[in-house]
Protein backbone atom coordinates (compact mmCIF):
# COMPACT_ATOMS: atom_id res chain seq x y z
CA UNK A 1 0.00 0.00 0.00
CA UNK A 2 2.65 2.70 1.03
CA UNK A 3 4.41 1.58 -2.56
CA UNK A 4 1.46 2.04 -4.48
CA UNK A 5 1.39 5.83 -3.03
CA UNK A 6 5.35 5.83 -3.61
CA UNK A 7 4.69 5.12 -6.98
CA UNK A 8 1.81 7.41 -7.99
CA UNK A 9 3.64 10.18 -6.51
CA UNK A 10 6.77 9.27 -8.52
CA UNK A 11 4.41 9.09 -11.96
CA UNK A 12 3.09 12.49 -11.12
CA UNK A 13 6.75 13.50 -10.76
CA UNK A 14 7.38 12.59 -14.13
CA UNK A 15 4.39 13.94 -15.36
CA UNK A 16 4.68 17.51 -14.63
CA UNK A 17 8.47 17.22 -15.47
CA UNK A 18 7.31 15.68 -18.83
CA UNK A 19 4.52 18.64 -19.45
CA UNK A 20 6.43 21.32 -18.19
CA UNK A 21 7.95 21.40 -21.86
CA UNK A 22 4.49 20.85 -24.33
CA UNK A 23 6.16 21.32 -26.82
CA UNK A 24 8.98 18.59 -26.35
CA UNK A 25 5.97 16.55 -25.78
CA UNK A 26 4.07 17.09 -28.84
CA UNK A 27 7.17 16.74 -30.92
CA UNK A 28 8.08 13.70 -29.22
CA UNK A 29 5.04 12.20 -29.66
CA UNK A 30 5.11 12.95 -33.08
CA UNK A 31 8.35 12.01 -33.82
CA UNK A 32 7.31 8.20 -32.56
CA UNK A 33 4.33 8.12 -34.34
CA UNK A 34 6.64 8.30 -37.30
CA UNK A 35 8.81 5.68 -36.39
CA UNK A 36 6.06 3.26 -36.42
CA UNK A 37 6.10 4.25 -40.11
CA UNK A 38 9.51 2.53 -40.60
CA UNK A 39 8.34 -0.50 -38.76
CA UNK A 40 5.53 -0.60 -40.89
CA UNK A 41 6.80 -0.03 -44.14
CA UNK A 42 8.97 -3.24 -45.09
CA UNK A 43 5.78 -5.66 -43.01
CA UNK A 44 3.70 -3.32 -46.52
CA UNK A 45 6.18 -4.06 -49.02
CA UNK A 46 6.99 -7.90 -47.85
CA UNK A 47 3.15 -8.97 -48.35
CA UNK A 48 2.73 -6.93 -50.89
CA UNK A 49 4.86 -10.03 -52.45
CA UNK A 50 3.53 -13.47 -50.29
CA UNK A 51 0.65 -13.76 -48.27
CA UNK A 52 2.54 -15.64 -45.82
CA UNK A 53 6.26 -15.56 -44.44
CA UNK A 54 7.88 -18.19 -42.42
CA UNK A 55 3.63 -19.15 -41.79
CA UNK A 56 2.37 -15.64 -40.48
CA UNK A 57 -0.18 -14.01 -42.32
CA UNK A 58 -0.33 -10.08 -42.84
CA UNK A 59 -2.99 -9.75 -39.95
CA UNK A 60 -0.97 -12.17 -37.83
CA UNK A 61 2.54 -10.51 -38.26
CA UNK A 62 0.66 -7.14 -37.47
CA UNK A 63 -0.30 -9.10 -34.07
CA UNK A 64 3.54 -9.69 -33.26
CA UNK A 65 3.82 -5.64 -34.41
CA UNK A 66 1.34 -4.66 -32.36
CA UNK A 67 2.78 -6.58 -28.97
CA UNK A 68 6.57 -5.17 -30.50
CA UNK A 69 4.87 -1.26 -30.14
CA UNK A 70 3.55 -1.71 -27.19
CA UNK A 71 6.49 -2.87 -24.92
CA UNK A 72 8.63 -0.54 -27.06
CA UNK A 73 6.48 2.03 -25.01
CA UNK A 74 6.93 0.02 -22.14
CA UNK A 75 10.64 -0.38 -22.65
CA UNK A 76 11.55 3.28 -23.55
CA UNK A 77 8.67 4.82 -21.32
CA UNK A 78 8.66 3.10 -18.37
CA UNK A 79 12.05 1.54 -17.65
CA UNK A 80 14.78 2.94 -19.82
CA UNK A 81 14.85 6.69 -18.16
CA UNK A 82 14.60 5.44 -14.86
CA UNK A 83 17.77 3.19 -15.08
CA UNK A 84 19.61 5.77 -17.48
CA UNK A 85 19.26 7.41 -13.95
CA UNK A 86 20.74 4.93 -11.95
CA UNK A 87 23.61 4.35 -14.20
CA UNK A 88 24.12 8.20 -13.71
CA UNK A 89 23.28 8.09 -9.99
CA UNK A 90 26.12 5.25 -9.63
CA UNK A 91 28.66 7.40 -12.05
CA UNK A 92 28.35 10.91 -10.13
CA UNK A 93 28.51 8.78 -6.56
CA UNK A 94 24.70 9.75 -6.09
CA UNK A 95 23.11 7.07 -5.19
CA UNK A 96 23.96 7.18 -1.78
CA UNK A 97 20.43 9.95 -1.17
CA UNK A 98 18.70 7.42 -2.96
CA UNK A 99 19.90 4.41 -0.67
CA UNK A 100 19.25 6.78 2.55
CA UNK A 101 15.77 6.87 1.56
CA UNK A 102 13.78 4.94 3.59
CA UNK A 103 11.86 2.61 0.91
CA UNK A 104 13.64 -0.60 -1.36
CA UNK A 105 16.19 1.09 -3.11
CA UNK A 106 15.81 -1.50 -6.10
CA UNK A 107 11.53 0.11 -6.25
CA UNK A 108 12.97 3.60 -6.21
CA UNK A 109 15.64 3.67 -9.10
CA UNK A 110 13.12 1.38 -10.73
CA UNK A 111 10.16 4.12 -10.59
CA UNK A 112 12.32 7.24 -10.68
CA UNK A 113 11.25 8.51 -14.05
CA UNK A 114 8.66 7.76 -16.32
CA UNK A 115 8.38 9.51 -19.99
CA UNK A 116 4.64 10.19 -20.48
CA UNK A 117 4.41 10.66 -23.97
CA UNK A 118 5.62 7.12 -24.84
CA UNK A 119 2.04 6.63 -23.52
CA UNK A 120 1.15 6.91 -27.33
CA UNK A 121 2.85 3.91 -28.41
CA UNK A 122 -0.38 2.22 -26.50
CA UNK A 123 -2.61 3.66 -28.60
CA UNK A 124 -0.90 3.30 -31.80
CA UNK A 125 -0.54 -0.94 -30.71
CA UNK A 126 -4.41 -0.95 -30.15
CA UNK A 127 -4.57 0.53 -33.75
CA UNK A 128 -2.63 -2.18 -35.44
CA UNK A 129 -4.12 -4.78 -33.03
CA UNK A 130 -7.40 -3.60 -34.79
CA UNK A 131 -6.40 -3.86 -38.24
CA UNK A 132 -4.44 -6.59 -37.79
CA UNK A 133 -7.89 -8.59 -36.33
CA UNK A 134 -9.71 -6.79 -39.06
CA UNK A 135 -7.65 -8.38 -41.72
CA UNK A 136 -7.96 -12.10 -39.88
CA UNK A 137 -11.30 -11.65 -40.30
CA UNK A 138 -12.06 -12.85 -36.47
CA UNK A 139 -12.00 -11.22 -33.04
CA UNK A 140 -10.09 -13.14 -29.82
CA UNK A 141 -12.26 -14.94 -27.33
CA UNK A 142 -12.00 -13.46 -24.26
CA UNK A 143 -9.81 -16.44 -22.87
CA UNK A 144 -7.02 -15.66 -25.47
CA UNK A 145 -7.32 -11.70 -24.51
CA UNK A 146 -6.82 -12.94 -20.76
CA UNK A 147 -4.07 -15.59 -21.68
CA UNK A 148 -2.15 -12.64 -23.73
CA UNK A 149 -2.64 -10.67 -20.34
CA UNK A 150 -0.99 -12.83 -18.41
CA UNK A 151 1.87 -13.58 -20.91
CA UNK A 152 2.18 -10.08 -21.56
CA UNK A 153 2.81 -9.46 -17.95
CA UNK A 154 5.88 -12.56 -18.04
CA UNK A 155 7.12 -10.24 -20.84
CA UNK A 156 7.24 -7.19 -18.76
CA UNK A 157 8.75 -8.71 -15.91
CA UNK A 158 11.42 -10.48 -18.18
CA UNK A 159 12.05 -7.27 -19.70
CA UNK A 160 12.31 -5.49 -16.36
CA UNK A 161 14.85 -8.63 -15.43
CA UNK A 162 17.55 -7.96 -17.94
CA UNK A 163 17.20 -4.23 -17.50
CA UNK A 164 18.10 -5.00 -13.91
CA UNK A 165 21.10 -7.46 -14.60
CA UNK A 166 22.00 -4.55 -17.17
CA UNK A 167 21.95 -1.96 -14.64
CA UNK A 168 23.93 -4.40 -12.04
CA UNK A 169 26.70 -4.64 -14.14
CA UNK A 170 27.03 -0.04 -14.13
CA UNK A 171 28.60 -1.62 -10.29
CA UNK A 172 31.76 -2.85 -12.09
CA UNK A 173 31.93 -1.61 -15.51
CA UNK A 174 30.86 2.03 -15.30
CA UNK A 175 29.64 2.60 -18.75
CA UNK A 176 26.84 0.79 -19.43
CA UNK A 177 24.52 3.38 -21.14
CA UNK A 178 26.21 2.23 -24.51
CA UNK A 179 24.98 -1.32 -23.37
CA UNK A 180 21.59 -0.04 -23.25
CA UNK A 181 21.96 1.16 -26.65
CA UNK A 182 22.58 -2.04 -27.42
CA UNK A 183 19.87 -3.51 -26.16
CA UNK A 184 17.27 -1.20 -27.74
CA UNK A 185 19.06 -2.29 -31.49
CA UNK A 186 18.47 -6.00 -30.30
CA UNK A 187 15.19 -5.70 -29.51
CA UNK A 188 14.16 -4.12 -32.84
CA UNK A 189 14.58 -8.08 -34.14
CA UNK A 190 11.11 -8.40 -31.79
CA UNK A 191 9.32 -6.75 -34.98
CA UNK A 192 8.92 -10.02 -37.05
CA UNK A 193 7.74 -13.40 -35.51
CA UNK A 194 10.16 -15.55 -34.13
CA UNK A 195 9.84 -18.19 -37.02
CA UNK A 196 11.52 -15.46 -39.55
CA UNK A 197 15.17 -16.36 -37.69
CA UNK A 198 17.09 -19.48 -38.01
CA UNK A 199 19.58 -21.02 -36.55
CA UNK A 200 22.18 -19.09 -33.79
CA UNK A 201 19.87 -16.16 -33.73
CA UNK A 202 16.46 -18.50 -33.40
CA UNK A 203 18.10 -20.45 -30.43
CA UNK A 204 19.40 -16.51 -28.77
CA UNK A 205 16.33 -14.57 -29.26
CA UNK A 206 14.45 -17.39 -27.79
CA UNK A 207 16.92 -18.37 -24.78
CA UNK A 208 19.06 -15.65 -24.14
CA UNK A 209 17.17 -12.78 -24.80
CA UNK A 210 13.86 -13.74 -25.40
CA UNK A 211 11.94 -11.83 -27.65
CA UNK A 212 9.63 -14.43 -28.67
CA UNK A 213 8.56 -14.17 -25.25
CA UNK A 214 7.98 -10.47 -25.57
CA UNK A 215 5.96 -10.57 -29.17
CA UNK A 216 5.80 -13.60 -30.63
CA UNK A 217 4.36 -15.60 -27.88
CA UNK A 218 1.66 -12.84 -26.78
CA UNK A 219 0.35 -12.86 -30.44
CA UNK A 220 0.08 -16.71 -30.54
CA UNK A 221 -1.63 -16.28 -27.38
CA UNK A 222 -4.21 -13.94 -29.01
CA UNK A 223 -5.02 -16.26 -31.82
CA UNK A 224 -4.92 -18.96 -29.40
CA UNK A 225 -2.22 -21.52 -30.90
CA UNK A 226 0.17 -20.81 -28.17
CA UNK A 227 1.16 -24.89 -26.72
CA UNK A 228 0.49 -25.19 -23.32
CA UNK A 229 4.17 -26.55 -22.57
CA UNK A 230 5.37 -23.01 -24.14
CA UNK A 231 2.56 -21.22 -21.44
CA UNK A 232 4.12 -22.81 -18.56
CA UNK A 233 8.06 -22.52 -19.32
CA UNK A 234 7.34 -18.95 -20.50
CA UNK A 235 5.95 -18.43 -16.52
CA UNK A 236 8.64 -20.10 -14.87
CA UNK A 237 11.39 -18.37 -17.11
CA UNK A 238 10.10 -14.89 -16.27
CA UNK A 239 9.77 -16.01 -12.26
CA UNK A 240 13.16 -17.29 -12.06
CA UNK A 241 14.23 -14.63 -14.15
CA UNK A 242 13.38 -12.12 -11.96
CA UNK A 243 14.18 -13.89 -8.49
CA UNK A 244 17.55 -14.35 -9.76
CA UNK A 245 17.73 -10.37 -10.96
CA UNK A 246 16.77 -9.52 -7.94
CA UNK A 247 19.13 -11.32 -6.22
CA UNK A 248 21.69 -9.77 -8.28
CA UNK A 249 21.04 -6.57 -7.31
CA UNK A 250 21.29 -6.95 -3.84
CA UNK A 251 24.97 -8.57 -4.47
CA UNK A 252 25.74 -5.46 -6.66
CA UNK A 253 24.54 -2.96 -3.92
CA UNK A 254 26.26 -4.46 -1.74
CA UNK A 255 29.67 -3.85 -3.42
CA UNK A 256 29.09 0.23 -3.86
CA UNK A 257 31.16 1.77 -2.50
CA UNK A 258 29.95 5.48 -3.86
CA UNK A 259 32.01 7.84 -5.72
CA UNK A 260 32.94 10.66 -3.03
CA UNK A 261 35.79 11.65 -1.51
CA UNK B 1 41.68 29.92 -41.77
CA UNK B 2 43.20 29.97 -45.19
CA UNK B 3 43.07 26.72 -47.24
CA UNK B 4 46.95 26.43 -46.50
CA UNK B 5 46.91 26.24 -42.73
CA UNK B 6 43.64 24.02 -43.07
CA UNK B 7 45.64 21.55 -45.25
CA UNK B 8 48.63 21.79 -42.76
CA UNK B 9 46.87 21.03 -39.63
CA UNK B 10 45.00 17.99 -41.77
CA UNK B 11 47.92 15.31 -40.85
CA UNK B 12 47.45 16.24 -36.59
CA UNK B 13 43.82 16.52 -36.50
CA UNK B 14 43.36 12.83 -38.69
CA UNK B 15 45.94 11.69 -36.26
CA UNK B 16 44.22 13.33 -32.90
CA UNK B 17 40.62 11.96 -34.25
CA UNK B 18 41.64 8.68 -34.82
CA UNK B 19 43.77 8.44 -31.19
CA UNK B 20 40.25 9.54 -30.06
CA UNK B 21 38.73 6.42 -31.73
CA UNK B 22 41.25 4.50 -30.53
CA UNK B 23 40.68 5.69 -26.43
CA UNK B 24 37.37 4.68 -26.84
CA UNK B 25 37.24 1.33 -28.96
CA UNK B 26 34.76 -0.55 -26.59
CA UNK B 27 31.84 2.17 -26.97
CA UNK B 28 32.96 1.71 -31.05
CA UNK B 29 32.70 -1.76 -30.67
CA UNK B 30 29.22 -1.64 -29.33
CA UNK B 31 27.73 0.90 -31.76
CA UNK B 32 29.10 -1.28 -34.12
CA UNK B 33 27.45 -4.40 -32.76
CA UNK B 34 24.42 -1.86 -32.33
CA UNK B 35 23.90 -1.97 -36.03
CA UNK B 36 21.45 -4.70 -36.12
CA UNK B 37 18.63 -3.51 -38.94
CA UNK B 38 20.81 -4.60 -41.53
CA UNK B 39 20.77 -8.30 -40.26
CA UNK B 40 17.40 -8.21 -38.71
CA UNK B 41 16.24 -7.57 -42.36
CA UNK B 42 18.29 -10.12 -44.06
CA UNK B 43 16.85 -12.37 -41.82
CA UNK B 44 13.32 -11.44 -42.85
CA UNK B 45 14.20 -10.99 -46.42
CA UNK B 46 15.97 -14.25 -46.77
CA UNK B 47 13.16 -15.94 -45.03
CA UNK B 48 10.76 -13.94 -47.88
CA UNK B 49 12.76 -15.37 -50.80
CA UNK B 50 12.96 -19.04 -49.08
CA UNK B 51 9.04 -19.15 -51.40
CA UNK B 52 11.34 -18.19 -54.25
CA UNK B 53 13.23 -15.52 -55.55
CA UNK B 54 11.57 -11.61 -55.21
CA UNK B 55 12.20 -9.51 -58.25
CA UNK B 56 15.90 -10.46 -58.91
CA UNK B 57 16.61 -11.14 -55.30
CA UNK B 58 17.06 -14.79 -54.37
CA UNK B 59 18.51 -15.94 -51.22
CA UNK B 60 22.15 -15.18 -52.12
CA UNK B 61 21.28 -11.80 -53.48
CA UNK B 62 19.48 -11.09 -50.27
CA UNK B 63 22.65 -12.04 -48.80
CA UNK B 64 24.94 -9.89 -50.77
CA UNK B 65 22.62 -6.42 -50.05
CA UNK B 66 21.88 -6.31 -46.37
CA UNK B 67 25.89 -6.97 -46.02
CA UNK B 68 27.01 -4.68 -48.08
CA UNK B 69 24.09 -2.22 -46.33
CA UNK B 70 26.01 -2.98 -42.94
CA UNK B 71 29.44 -2.13 -44.72
CA UNK B 72 28.15 1.03 -46.55
CA UNK B 73 25.92 2.04 -43.45
CA UNK B 74 29.66 1.90 -41.12
CA UNK B 75 31.66 4.01 -43.91
CA UNK B 76 28.87 6.97 -44.50
CA UNK B 77 27.58 6.74 -40.40
CA UNK B 78 28.43 10.13 -38.96
CA UNK B 79 27.23 11.61 -35.48
CA UNK B 80 28.61 15.08 -36.02
CA UNK B 81 25.67 16.90 -35.09
CA UNK B 82 24.84 15.30 -31.87
CA UNK B 83 28.36 17.11 -30.93
CA UNK B 84 27.49 20.45 -32.63
CA UNK B 85 24.19 20.54 -30.92
CA UNK B 86 26.01 19.59 -27.50
CA UNK B 87 28.84 22.23 -28.07
CA UNK B 88 26.36 24.93 -29.60
CA UNK B 89 24.44 24.69 -26.30
CA UNK B 90 26.92 24.68 -23.46
CA UNK B 91 28.79 27.31 -25.54
CA UNK B 92 32.44 25.18 -25.66
CA UNK B 93 31.93 26.08 -29.77
CA UNK B 94 33.61 29.65 -28.84
CA UNK B 95 36.73 27.28 -27.98
CA UNK B 96 36.48 25.85 -31.76
CA UNK B 97 36.12 29.33 -33.21
CA UNK B 98 38.91 30.74 -31.88
CA UNK B 99 41.38 28.05 -33.44
CA UNK B 100 42.27 28.97 -36.89
CA UNK B 101 40.62 26.37 -38.78
CA UNK B 102 36.88 26.42 -39.72
CA UNK B 103 34.97 24.50 -36.88
CA UNK B 104 33.18 22.29 -39.80
CA UNK B 105 36.67 21.26 -41.06
CA UNK B 106 37.74 20.42 -37.76
CA UNK B 107 34.34 18.40 -37.37
CA UNK B 108 34.53 16.81 -41.27
CA UNK B 109 38.05 15.78 -40.03
CA UNK B 110 37.34 14.29 -36.81
CA UNK B 111 35.03 11.82 -38.19
CA UNK B 112 36.74 10.62 -41.36
CA UNK B 113 39.35 9.82 -38.86
CA UNK B 114 37.24 6.97 -37.44
CA UNK B 115 37.16 5.09 -40.74
CA UNK B 116 40.14 2.97 -40.28
CA UNK B 117 38.90 1.70 -36.98
CA UNK B 118 35.38 0.95 -39.29
CA UNK B 119 37.28 -0.67 -41.64
CA UNK B 120 38.41 -3.15 -39.15
CA UNK B 121 35.07 -3.97 -38.39
CA UNK B 122 33.75 -3.81 -42.50
CA UNK B 123 36.36 -6.19 -43.78
CA UNK B 124 35.23 -9.25 -42.02
CA UNK B 125 31.64 -8.80 -43.52
CA UNK B 126 32.53 -7.56 -47.01
CA UNK B 127 34.81 -10.96 -46.55
CA UNK B 128 31.64 -12.64 -45.08
CA UNK B 129 29.74 -11.71 -48.34
CA UNK B 130 32.25 -13.09 -51.01
CA UNK B 131 32.24 -16.88 -48.37
CA UNK B 132 28.78 -17.12 -48.53
CA UNK B 133 27.38 -15.98 -51.85
CA UNK B 134 30.79 -16.42 -53.59
CA UNK B 135 31.88 -14.02 -56.38
CA UNK B 136 28.58 -13.86 -58.14
CA UNK B 137 27.04 -11.29 -55.15
CA UNK B 138 28.89 -8.56 -55.97
CA UNK B 139 30.05 -7.03 -59.41
CA UNK B 140 33.43 -7.65 -61.15
CA UNK B 141 33.11 -4.49 -63.22
CA UNK B 142 36.41 -2.38 -62.07
CA UNK B 143 35.04 0.29 -63.47
CA UNK B 144 32.12 -0.25 -61.26
CA UNK B 145 34.28 -0.57 -58.75
CA UNK B 146 35.45 2.59 -58.94
CA UNK B 147 32.50 4.45 -59.46
CA UNK B 148 31.30 2.46 -56.51
CA UNK B 149 34.32 3.94 -54.67
CA UNK B 150 32.81 7.91 -56.15
CA UNK B 151 29.73 6.89 -54.39
CA UNK B 152 30.89 5.91 -51.08
CA UNK B 153 32.59 9.58 -51.35
CA UNK B 154 29.68 10.89 -52.03
CA UNK B 155 27.52 9.16 -49.38
CA UNK B 156 29.95 9.93 -46.94
CA UNK B 157 29.97 13.84 -47.87
CA UNK B 158 26.28 13.80 -48.18
CA UNK B 159 25.62 12.53 -44.67
CA UNK B 160 28.12 14.79 -43.19
CA UNK B 161 26.48 17.30 -44.98
CA UNK B 162 23.11 16.91 -42.95
CA UNK B 163 25.00 16.34 -40.20
CA UNK B 164 26.43 20.15 -40.36
CA UNK B 165 22.43 21.37 -41.34
CA UNK B 166 20.76 19.73 -38.73
CA UNK B 167 23.78 21.15 -36.47
CA UNK B 168 23.70 24.78 -37.85
CA UNK B 169 19.65 24.42 -36.96
CA UNK B 170 20.84 24.30 -33.23
CA UNK B 171 21.61 28.12 -33.62
CA UNK B 172 17.83 28.61 -34.42
CA UNK B 173 16.04 25.97 -32.70
CA UNK B 174 16.22 24.27 -29.41
CA UNK B 175 14.44 20.59 -30.99
CA UNK B 176 16.92 19.85 -33.55
CA UNK B 177 17.84 16.89 -32.37
CA UNK B 178 14.01 15.90 -33.57
CA UNK B 179 14.83 17.12 -37.00
CA UNK B 180 17.53 14.22 -37.05
CA UNK B 181 14.81 11.89 -35.57
CA UNK B 182 12.71 12.96 -38.21
CA UNK B 183 15.34 13.09 -40.99
CA UNK B 184 15.84 9.44 -39.91
CA UNK B 185 13.03 8.17 -40.53
CA UNK B 186 13.05 8.86 -43.99
CA UNK B 187 16.61 7.58 -44.38
CA UNK B 188 15.97 4.35 -42.93
CA UNK B 189 12.63 4.08 -45.08
CA UNK B 190 13.57 5.37 -48.71
CA UNK B 191 17.38 4.78 -48.76
CA UNK B 192 17.02 1.19 -49.35
CA UNK B 193 18.69 0.07 -45.92
CA UNK B 194 15.07 -1.65 -44.73
CA UNK B 195 13.98 -2.46 -48.25
CA UNK B 196 16.06 -2.55 -51.33
CA UNK B 197 14.57 0.38 -53.35
CA UNK B 198 13.69 -1.52 -56.58
CA UNK B 199 11.43 -3.61 -54.23
CA UNK B 200 9.22 -0.32 -53.62
CA UNK B 201 6.20 -0.29 -55.99
CA UNK B 202 7.00 2.18 -59.56
CA UNK B 203 4.91 4.63 -57.81
CA UNK B 204 6.74 4.93 -54.87
CA UNK B 205 10.69 4.66 -56.66
CA UNK B 206 9.76 7.40 -58.89
CA UNK B 207 9.64 9.57 -55.52
CA UNK B 208 12.24 7.88 -54.09
CA UNK B 209 14.51 9.17 -57.17
CA UNK B 210 14.35 12.73 -57.07
CA UNK B 211 14.90 12.01 -52.88
CA UNK B 212 18.44 12.46 -51.74
CA UNK B 213 18.08 9.52 -49.56
CA UNK B 214 18.61 6.64 -51.50
CA UNK B 215 22.04 8.29 -52.35
CA UNK B 216 23.17 8.30 -49.00
CA UNK B 217 23.09 4.27 -48.83
CA UNK B 218 21.19 2.87 -51.17
CA UNK B 219 23.47 3.76 -54.75
CA UNK B 220 26.67 2.16 -52.96
CA UNK B 221 24.88 -0.47 -52.22
CA UNK B 222 23.61 -1.10 -55.63
CA UNK B 223 26.39 -0.26 -57.38
CA UNK B 224 28.56 -2.77 -55.11
CA UNK B 225 25.97 -5.50 -55.77
CA UNK B 226 25.95 -4.85 -59.26
CA UNK B 227 22.18 -3.66 -59.52
CA UNK B 228 23.53 -1.06 -62.35
CA UNK B 229 25.15 -1.27 -65.53
CA UNK B 230 27.83 1.61 -66.81
CA UNK B 231 25.32 4.43 -68.04
CA UNK B 232 23.14 4.09 -65.35
CA UNK B 233 25.78 4.26 -62.62
CA UNK B 234 26.46 7.70 -64.29
CA UNK B 235 23.14 9.57 -64.34
CA UNK B 236 22.99 8.27 -60.86
CA UNK B 237 26.30 9.37 -59.58
CA UNK B 238 25.67 12.67 -61.27
CA UNK B 239 22.24 12.78 -59.15
CA UNK B 240 24.38 12.16 -56.27
CA UNK B 241 26.35 14.79 -56.52
CA UNK B 242 24.04 17.20 -57.56
CA UNK B 243 22.58 16.50 -53.92
CA UNK B 244 25.84 16.40 -52.35
CA UNK B 245 25.81 20.47 -54.20
CA UNK B 246 22.62 21.44 -52.65
CA UNK B 247 23.48 20.27 -49.23
CA UNK B 248 26.85 21.91 -49.44
CA UNK B 249 24.74 25.52 -50.28
CA UNK B 250 22.59 24.97 -47.27
CA UNK B 251 25.43 24.32 -45.08
CA UNK B 252 27.45 27.16 -45.76
CA UNK B 253 23.99 29.29 -45.74
CA UNK B 254 22.72 27.86 -42.18
CA UNK B 255 26.31 27.58 -40.79
CA UNK B 256 26.62 32.02 -41.93
CA UNK B 257 23.12 32.71 -40.47
CA UNK B 258 23.33 30.56 -37.80
CA UNK B 259 26.98 31.54 -36.11
CA UNK B 260 25.64 35.29 -36.19
CA UNK B 261 22.93 34.09 -33.15
CA UNK B 262 25.93 32.22 -31.64
CA UNK B 263 26.12 33.49 -28.13
CA UNK B 264 28.62 31.45 -25.45
CA UNK B 265 28.48 32.34 -21.90
CA UNK B 266 32.11 33.21 -20.79
CA UNK B 267 32.87 31.45 -17.25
Amino acid sequence: MRYLRLLAIQVRASLLLGMQYRMDFLLDGLVEAFWMVTALVPLLVVFRMRNTIAGWSFGEALLVMGWFTFLEGVLEGAINPSLVTVVDHIRKGTLDFVLLKPADAQFLVSTARFQPWRGINVITAALIFAWGFHRIGRWPTLGAVGLAAAMTTAAISVLYSLWILTVSGAFYVVRVDNLTHLFSAIFDAGRWPISVFRGVARIIFTFVIPLALMTTYPAQALLGTLPLATRVATFAGAIVLFGAARAVWTASIARYTSAGG
Amino acid sequence: MSVRTTLRASPTLLRVGFAGALAYRAEMIVWVLATTMPLVMLALWTAVANGGPVGRYGRPQFIAYFLATFVVRQLTGCWVFWEMTFEVRNGTLAMRLLRPIHPLWAYAFESVAVTPMRLVVCIPAALATLLIVGRTGVTHEPLLWFAWLVSIAGAWVLTLLVNFIVGSASFFVESSLKLMDLWLVFYFVLSGYLVPVDLFPASVRHVIDWLPFRFQIGLPVEIMTGAHGGRECLVLLARQWSWVLAALLATAATWRLGLKRFAAYGG
